[in-house]
């Protein structure tokens, strides 16, 4: 196969721009749907016996006062309601402002007196997270992503070269930047599993892109000329196309499986990594040997 | 000629992996921890409050805490400092030993619901981080119940009428939920207490000196019973009334047997997910992963024909062996866990791809199968080892930086990643090798390339 993928690198650098500034454009007029392992807060997930509507919620939570972060009592009536379909029927979501034991025991006591067969058995799932830990868990992320880019960039700069190293990395920044996108696209809430999607999406592109440059590596050891080089780059790609494809494809089927086989829970946590897979594997074959060239273009002019 | 020592190997490799594939089977069902979104259970992180009033400090024990900070701390700090960060509160006003205790309590009110391996674990100077899988075939073990019993202090007085607390429930020997007769003949649930020689002597001069008066007990700062005092009580006896329940009674006799909490506990992050969410989530979870599996499987052998079947047997010894190393270690199965396996299994088929796309291109540069799978597993030796390596910096990292679920991630995903290595350059190449060493394919076409 003879696909000059390095001959057409500004195509590739033109469609990358053009990805970034959709999601670019979409984080700005959509912005991200931060749940409260960010933003702290309280999540009921219940089952209401004999059914509800949003508004009967909202009419029960307007009668419960908690305090909110600025000290001040608020009913609970402004709270996020949302119907979802549990596993007998019509489960209702409500997202408030952290609430304390009392006042969460507030809460369920006034669901019980509207909903008279309301028993523990319906409370599906409760979470609390305070706004410390909110906050904590989003520098944490932060900070992992900051730390192992610091770590590859060594690690590759140490087994290849640092243009190597710099040439893996944007590719992974932007895959990682798709994800957070796709976050925002879908209306997918940002809970801890999002910090985990997007660095499962980081080991998995940086592994794609380290196995095309070690061929790289290898070829130009027969022929390291700079002249060569496109071709040299070229070939490497085609030779570790098959094993590119077959590989993500692979992945696809496991995490598809999980997608459409796996339950509402584990979309949040599948469909990011499903889109992530897929964008890696492109970035990996269009973005990383391009940038490699262009790194070594520059090189070469400054050394003439 | 065929090679009978090459091909029994070949068939005795084989016959092992279906052995322990049998064998763990069942054990893994039994034995692995699932953490509590795939089992049901309670989760709170507890931070412990700085006592009121106890925040003089000097600065000789500044500096020497500047010096104790681990690495760590170091980093945070500074990247705090990156976003103009928050002025660092101190923390060193609650002692280690008051930790230590603290936790102590936890365990005993813990214990006491009889749920098998919680965690109680402290995070940091002064977090405590509890997890408990709840039975979902027992309801008994109500979640709500295990959240009101973990955070309370549970601090009892008894004061005398100046307001002045002059017995603590650290006095008491014995609490217990009883039903008894009260003042009109009626039988109430009521806990009653014993309290040691000291207290019971204390106890006597507080009757003594009260005569027709009522003592307030007090819990937590609250009026939780005031009794009238109506004769001399010497032998360290007493009982607590006006409790709704039995249930109730014996939560409070439970708290006050494990004894208060030595500091007050703030719930910064509670989680509970109900035993059908979480039977739910991993029962659609396991099937999925099941097809999955199978998928790749039946891609592998239709694709890469019999390298392909062994790649798949490959794959079963894969996850034997994660899954076992998680019960061994005693790892915590989570959801995001769940997603660190497949990324690896992932990474476990990319190791096979990368060695037979590499035997394809020997084979059709007119190598023989035993030179071409020599040189397979040689060439692509270097592409795992640095694809892996770099995954598991991350997976360093993760597990240096996260919590709870995130850290569970780190763990299966490092693990994943050295039994995929594992797998690929052990098991893979050592079936490979003794395949084309026995000589009994009669073409490459097996192998994967036309002829």
């Amino acid at each position: 196969m003879n696909f000059d993928f390095i001959g057409k690198r500004r195509l590739w650098f033109i469609i990358a721009l053009g990805i970034i500034a959709f999601g670019i454009s979409f984080l700005i007029f959509r912005g991200l749907n931060f749940g409260i392992d960010f933003t702290g807060g309280t999540k009921l997930l219940l089952n209401l016996p004999g059914g509800f509507t949003t508004s009967q919620v909202r009419d029960v939570l307007a009668g419960v006062e908690a305090t909110d972060a600025n000290g001040r009592t608020v009913t609970l009536e402004n709270s996020y309601i949302q119907e979802t379909v549990g596993t007998e029927g019509q489960e209702v979501v409500i997202r408030t402002v952290p609430l304390t034991e009392e006042e969460r025991e507030q809460l369920l006591a006034a669901i019980a007196k509207e909903w008279p067969d309301f028993s523990d058995e319906d409370i599906r799932n409760i979470e609390n997270v305070g706004p410390v830990v909110g906050g904590e868990l989003l520098r944490n992320a932060l900070l992992a992503l900051l730390l192992a880019s610091i770590g590859m960039i060594v690690y590759i700069s140490f087994r290849f070269e640092l243009k190597f190293a710099v040439a893996a990395l944007i590719p992974l920044l932007f895959d990682s930047f798709v994800v957070i996108t796709s976050f925002s696209v879908f209306n997918l809430e940002i809970n801890s599993p999002f910090v985990a999607s997007v660095l499962t999406i980081v080991g998995y592109s940086i592994n794609n892109t380290i196995v095309i440059f070690d061929r790289v590596r290898e070829n130009l050891r027969y022929n390291s000329s700079f002249k060569a080089l496109p071709a040299t780059l070229n070939l490497s790609i085609s030779q570790s196309l098959l094993r590119t494809i077959n590989t993500s494809l692979t992945t696809l089927i496991t995490v598809g499986a999980l997608l459409f086989a796996g339950g509402e829970t584990l979309k949040d946590f599948t469909l990011p990594m499903f889109i992530g897979i897929f964008c890696g594997t492109f970035t990996s074959i269009f973005l990383a040997s391009p940038l490699f060239y262009e790194l070594k273009v520059r090189e070469n002019k400054a050394r003439a | 000629m065929i090679q009978w020592t090459k091909l029994l190997t070949l068939i005795l490799i084989i016959t092992t992996i279906f052995t322990a594939v049998a064998l763990s089977l069942p054990v893994i069902v039994r034995d692995i921890n699932l953490g509590i979104d795939l089992q049901g259970g309670v989760y709170v992180l507890l931070e412990a409050q700085v006592p009121e009033g106890g925040e003089q400090e000097t600065e000789a024990e500044e500096t020497s805490q500047e010096e104790n900070k681990n690495l760590w701390q170091k980093i945070t700090a500074w990247f705090d400092g990156l976003f103009g960060g928050k002025e660092e509160e101190e923390t060193r006003e609650i002692s280690n030993e008051d930790m230590i205790a603290t936790i102590a309590v936890l365990r005993n009110r813990v214990d006491s619901f009889g749920l098998s391996e919680p965690v109680i674990q402290r995070e940091g100077e002064r977090r405590i981080r509890i997890e408990l899988a709840t039975d979902p075939n027992n309801p008994e073990q109500g979640q709500q119940a295990i959240l009101e019993t973990i955070g309370k202090t549970a601090l009892l007085e008894f004061k005398d009428s100046s307001g002045k607390t002059v017995l603590t429930g650290a006095n008491l020997t014995e609490a217990q939920a009883v039903y008894q007769a009260d003042e009109f003949g009626r039988q109430v649930p009521m806990v009653s207490l014993v309290f040691d020689s000291a207290g019971a002597k204390i106890f006597s001069e507080l009757t003594a000196s009260h005569l027709g008066q009522q003592i307030p007990i007090y819990l937590d700062g609250e009026v939780i019973s005031a009794p009238m005092v109506q004769t001399v009580i010497s032998d360290g006896k007493a009982v607590i009334t006006g409790i709704e329940s039995i249930e109730e009674a014996s939560r409070l006799a439970n708290l006050l047997r494990s004894g208060a909490l030595p500091l007050e506990l703030a719930q910064l992050e509670v989680r509970t997910v109900g035993p059908t969410l979480g039977s739910d989530s991993l029962t659609t979870s396991l099937w999925a992963g099941l097809l999955g599996l199978v998928l790749v499987m039946v891609f592998m052998i239709f694709y890469y024909r019999l390298p392909g079947l062994i790649a798949s047997l490959a794959l079963l010894a894969y996850g034997v062996i994660l899954l076992d190393l998680l019960v061994v270690l005693k790892a915590v199965l989570t959801l995001p866990g769940i997603a660190g396996i497949i990324l690896t299994l992932g990474m476990a088929v990319d190791a096979n791809v990368i060695i037979f796309e590499r035997l394809k291109e020997e084979l059709r540069n007119g190598k023989t199968p035993r030179a071409a799978t020599l040189a397979a597993f040689d060439k692509a030796l270097s592409s795992i080892m640095d694809g892996n390596i770099t995954t598991l910096i991350v997976a360093a990292i993760l597990y240096a930086l996260g919590t709870g679920p995130i850290r569970g991630f780190a763990v299966t995903l490092s693990l994943g990643i050295l039994c995929s290595m594992f797998t690929a350059l052990i098991i893979t190449k050592a079936m490979m090798k003794n395949l084309v060493d026995s000589n009994i394919l009669k073409s490459n076409w097996l192998l994967g390339v036309k002829k």
